[in-house]
């Protein structure tokens, strides 16, 4: 019955007619042994089945040898064939350990269960990381070397080197060659070849080549020793370093998202000295036009799932941008000259637009999806990155690089600058100010809701999303100085690698008290912050 | 003689005076209304109103406190609540050790949070709380200091406007994580409760309620009769000179620095006494009450009474809070929408609140800076940028 997929099987052997088939057992042979589970009367016996499978070097007997570790590799009473019992489609079915295909159910039949202990276990984990050193996938083979590194052990080291001989992928023989040398330093007793061991081992430069080397400072001795513990220090020095880097990465990533949030309070402040308090809720806005998109898309055009966030950003840019104008025209421009005043009526708008949205959207979190292209994480060295903080790096210094060019290149950001530095003198000079006013509030939430775009994709988003990012953005802004862009950039990231590197001494809740505190004793020194605007009407 | 001149002074504003003898005639009513008045009666007030409105009378004395400094001396505090909450804590850790070995765990020397994190023994800054004249003096000292501290720092490097509103709302916020860590010893999340009782007087029992209720009553009396007071002594008149121009007052030989300090000082002190009070009457005190929000809220109280007037905040206080309790219980939902449009509508329409709206407030000879128009600043201080660098 087993036919088919025998022949696929022979099929496949004679095409890659490869070395690698001299380590492939065929079916008929790995199914003669497994059926030695059917005899054993034994943990003995059990035990030389599983060597005998792990012998065979054949990946395809690693389902059989994990269902025997689940407890799920099963024999049939009636026939002594050897199954693993799982569930397929709600009902318990038997399966065939080799070809993976269903038998029939489980119901009727009688089930023993091959027994195991812990110390089989153990042997069922060596047996399998010998079969998976030659599985296909380069991934496989390197988790299989992983497993070596770590237990150590000298049965293996044949299988191992045949592995090695065959290997060809640059990545997975070095991850090989350090389970070698894991297993050598430990059964070798020609000590040149533990000291290169030891190399090999430092070479790898993580922490499990750390722990491992720790494990036999105690148990040498003379040069042996002396190699070790400098390969020590040498790895902890590497340690140190990626450690550093791991700080400064995580630091950059949330000093992004406070730049990102705080960015668009720096304009309306910087231009009109007035402190949005319903800043964060057009963060929460642009988070919740994602949410929006989404769905549209989910029902009109599923394919294009991917390449929503390109039509969130748009969409959230204009949906808080207008908004900030319909705040901006409505309320504020009546609050003139009364900044404090001004403060109060917008928190007044802030609670507005949160139960608005509760209302809407109900108070729980609401699922905005990762397009495929921000999910996942690549590794750099030691550390391993993200790519949805990754691309909200990118994100974030292009919002920084675009803006830059819109105060610096467009005329309305000369208006701006002119209003900024002096608003009699521009008014002068015939700029609408109150229209300059306007498009300067409404482009600061368009902003706020791009940087809600982006902020959706790493956080909850819920009515509070903007709750939590508004005392932060004050902080950003008083601290790099109003009005500036560059300020709110380096005082982003300041602030962002500063938590980061008092989080490991400090724990995180007190680390932020710190920054906090840090800010409250800065504004004490300079009261307009890093880089103070100079101009007139910039006082209040 | 001086201090009778002063105190005299408190009295000088009839409006002042009719604020005293209502809350004097809330003081007697609601208790005569409570206890004395026959449960079946028409006229008998409910139990649950008495700490209603005890709560509302804490949060007068608070809004009171907020309008020292923001009405009369231009000081937009975002932290309010800060000082609110450490008199408050400093009277919840007096209630703690009364519970004695009456907790859960019936350790009795050590409460129930700290058995719980397995604490060994009393943290050092819980000596003394078990003395009642000890944790009162803390209610005043913990939030004078702080402010004293603070303000000395914040008023000297001239930190004014809406950077100080932001740094005072960063202060309570760094006090709120602060106070939510298990570690800091004064219960995390779940703050300090399950009183007993107050200077040996069940705290659940009707007849301390209304006990606290006189109190409160007579704590608002009192810190109106204070601010009046200092409104109206000569201290008064350069606070207001200091809010309407900071510079002029400086040029004149003032140190606008030190003026403001005290008015800060006092406004935190008369805060932390309104928490203290609050707590037995309510139960509870948690890191919540740190919460920024709770600040802006004072805020709004002040602003809706009408700002710079002294009984304005008291009747804000009543009135949103009554609101608040009439909206969480019919539509909770609005209740958002209600408050956040009443921000909006004072500010815009009724810039000197219900009492500027019911004419009882005094024209003002000159418009106060802060409330000009940028241009017309500038043309009395043209050189504002300069010298406040």
């Amino acid at each position: 019955m087993a036919f088919p997929s025998f022949l696929k099987t022979l099929l496949l052997g004679l095409l890659l007619a490869l070395p690698l088939t001299a380590a492939h057992a065929d079916e008929a042979e790995l199914r003669e042994i497994l059926g030695g589970f059917a005899q054993a009367r034994n943990f003995k016996d059990v035990e030389t089945v599983i060597e005998a499978l792990g012998k065979t070097g054949d990946s395809n007997a690693a389902p059989a040898l994990r269902a025997l570790n689940d407890g799920n590799l099963q024999v049939r009473a009636d026939d002594k064939t050897v199954v693993i019992v799982t569930r397929r489609g709600g009902q318990e079915v038997m399966v065939d350990p080799l070809t993976d295909e269903v038998i029939a159910p489980t119901q009727g039949v009688t089930l023993d269960k091959v027994k195991i202990k812990n110390s089989i276990r153990r042997l069922i984990a060596d047996a399998l990381s010998g079969l998976t050193l030659m599985a296909d996938n380069p991934d496989v083979r390197i988790s299989a070397a992983n497993t070596m590194f770590q237990n150590a052990d000298e049965s293996q080291l044949e299988a191992l080197e045949a592995a090695l001989a065959e290997e060809e992928n640059a990545r997975v023989r070095s991850r090989m060659e350090q389970a070698r040398a894991a297993i050598l330093l430990k059964f070798s007793s020609d000590e040149k070849t533990r000291i290169e061991a030891v190399d090999t081992i430092v070479s790898r430069g993580d922490r499990e080549a750390l722990a491992l080397l720790n494990g036999y400072v105690g148990q040498t001795e003379g040069a042996l020793r002396t190699r070790i513990e400098a390969g020590i220090g040498s790895i902890q020095d590497v340690q140190a370093f990626w450690n550093m880097g791991q700080n400064v990465w995580y630091g950059i990533s949330l000093g992004s998202v406070l730049f990102l949030a705080a960015i668009g309070l720096a304009i309306t402040f910087g231009v009109m000295g007035v402190i949005n308090m319903a800043h964060g809720e057009m963060v929460m806005l642009g988070a919740y036009t994602t949410f929006v998109v989404q769905q549209i898309m989910r029902d009109y055009a599923p394919d294009a799932l991917n390449y929503s966030l390109a039509i969130a950003l748009p969409a959230a840019f204009l949906v808080a941008g207008l908004a900030g104008l319909i705040i901006e025209r409505g309320i504020i421009r009546f609050l003139y000259g009364r900044p404090l005043e001004t403060l109060l009526a917008t928190w007044g708008v802030s609670l507005i637009l949160q139960q608005a949205v509760r209302t809407i959207f109900g108070p729980t979190n609401r699922e905005v999806s990762n397009p495929s292209w921000m999910s996942g994480a690549f590794e750099l060295g030691q550390l391993s990155i993200t790519w949805n903080r990754m691309w909200i790096v990118v994100f974030a210094l292009g919002v920084f690089v675009v803006l830059l060019l819109v105060i610096n290149r467009t005329r309305l950001g000369l208006f701006m600058r002119a209003v900024t530095q002096n608003r009699r003198m521009a008014s002068a000079m015939g700029i609408r100010t109150p229209w300059v006013d306007a498009l300067t509030f409404a482009l600061g939430s368009g902003i706020a809701g791009i940087a809600g775009v982006a902020l959706s994709q790493i956080d909850n988003v819920s009515p509070n999303l903007g709750q939590g990012y508004i005392i932060d953005s004050f902080m950003v802004v008083v601290f790099g100085g109003v009005g500036n862009l560059w300020g709110t950039l380096v005082g982003g990231l300041t602030l962002g690698i500063a938590n980061k590197f008092l989080e490991p001494f400090a724990g995180a809740v007190f680390g932020k008290i710190l920054v906090l505190i840090f800010i409250i004793l800065f504004i004490q020194r300079r009261p307009r912050g890093l880089f103070a605007m100079r101009g007139r009407a910039v006082e209040q | 003689m001086i201090l009778a001149r002063f105190f005299a002074g408190g009295f000088r504003s009839p409006l002042v005076v009719a604020g005293m003898v209502i809350i004097l005639a809330l003081a007697v009513l609601v208790p005569v209304l409570n206890l004395a008045v026959p449960r079946g009666s028409a006229f008998h007030m409910p139990d649950y109103l008495v700490p209603l409105i005890g709560k509302y009378l804490c949060y007068a004395l608070l809004a009171l406190a907020l309008d020292l400094v923001w009405g009369f001396c231009g000081i937009l505090s975002l932290g309010h609540a800060a000082f609110f909450a450490l008199g408050g804590y400093a009277m919840g850790m007096y209630l703690m050790r009364q519970i004695g070995s009456r907790g859960v765990y019936g350790n009795p020397d050590l409460p129930d949070f700290m058995v719980f994190l397995n604490w060994k023994e009393l943290p050092w800054y819980w000596y003394g709380f078990d003395s009642f004249a000890f944790a009162m003096l803390m209610v005043v000292l913990v939030p004078g200091i702080l402010a004293l501290v603070f303000g000395w720092f914040a008023f000297r490097s001239r930190v004014t406007g809406v950077y100080l509103s932001i740094i005072t709302q960063a202060m309570t916020f760094a006090l709120m994580l602060a106070f939510f860590r298990n570690e800091m010893g004064f219960g995390g999340n779940n703050g300090l409760t399950d009183f007993k009782d107050i200077v040996g007087f069940d705290i659940a029992a009707q007849s301390t309620r209304v006990g606290l209720f006189i109190i409160s009553a007579a704590a608002l009396i009192i810190g109106l009769v204070i601010t009046s007071a200092v409104i109206n002594s000569k201290y008064g008149k350069i606070l207001a000179a200091v809010r309407d121009a900071e510079s002029r007052t400086r040029f004149l030989g003032y140190r606008p620095e030190n003026i403001k300090l005290i008015a800060f000082v006092l406004s935190a002190v008369i805060a932390g006494i309104a928490g203290a009070l609050y707590v037995p009457q309510v139960g509870i005190i948690n890191p919540g009450e740190f919460e920024p929000a709770n600040s802006i809220e004072v805020v709004v109280w002040t602003a809706v009474g009408g700002r710079a007037t002294l009984v304005g905040p008291i009747a804000g206080a009543f009135l949103v809070n009554a609101g608040k309790s009439w909206f969480t219980g019919v539509l909770p939902e609005y209740w958002l929408f209600a408050l956040g449009g009443l921000f909006i509508f004072v500010t815009l329409f009724m810039p000197k609140g219900i009492m500027g709206l019911l004419g009882l407030v005094r024209r003002r000879k000159s418009t106060p800076v802060d409330e000009m128009s940028p241009d017309a600043r500038a043309d009395i201080a043209p050189n504002a940028a300069e010298q406040q660098q």
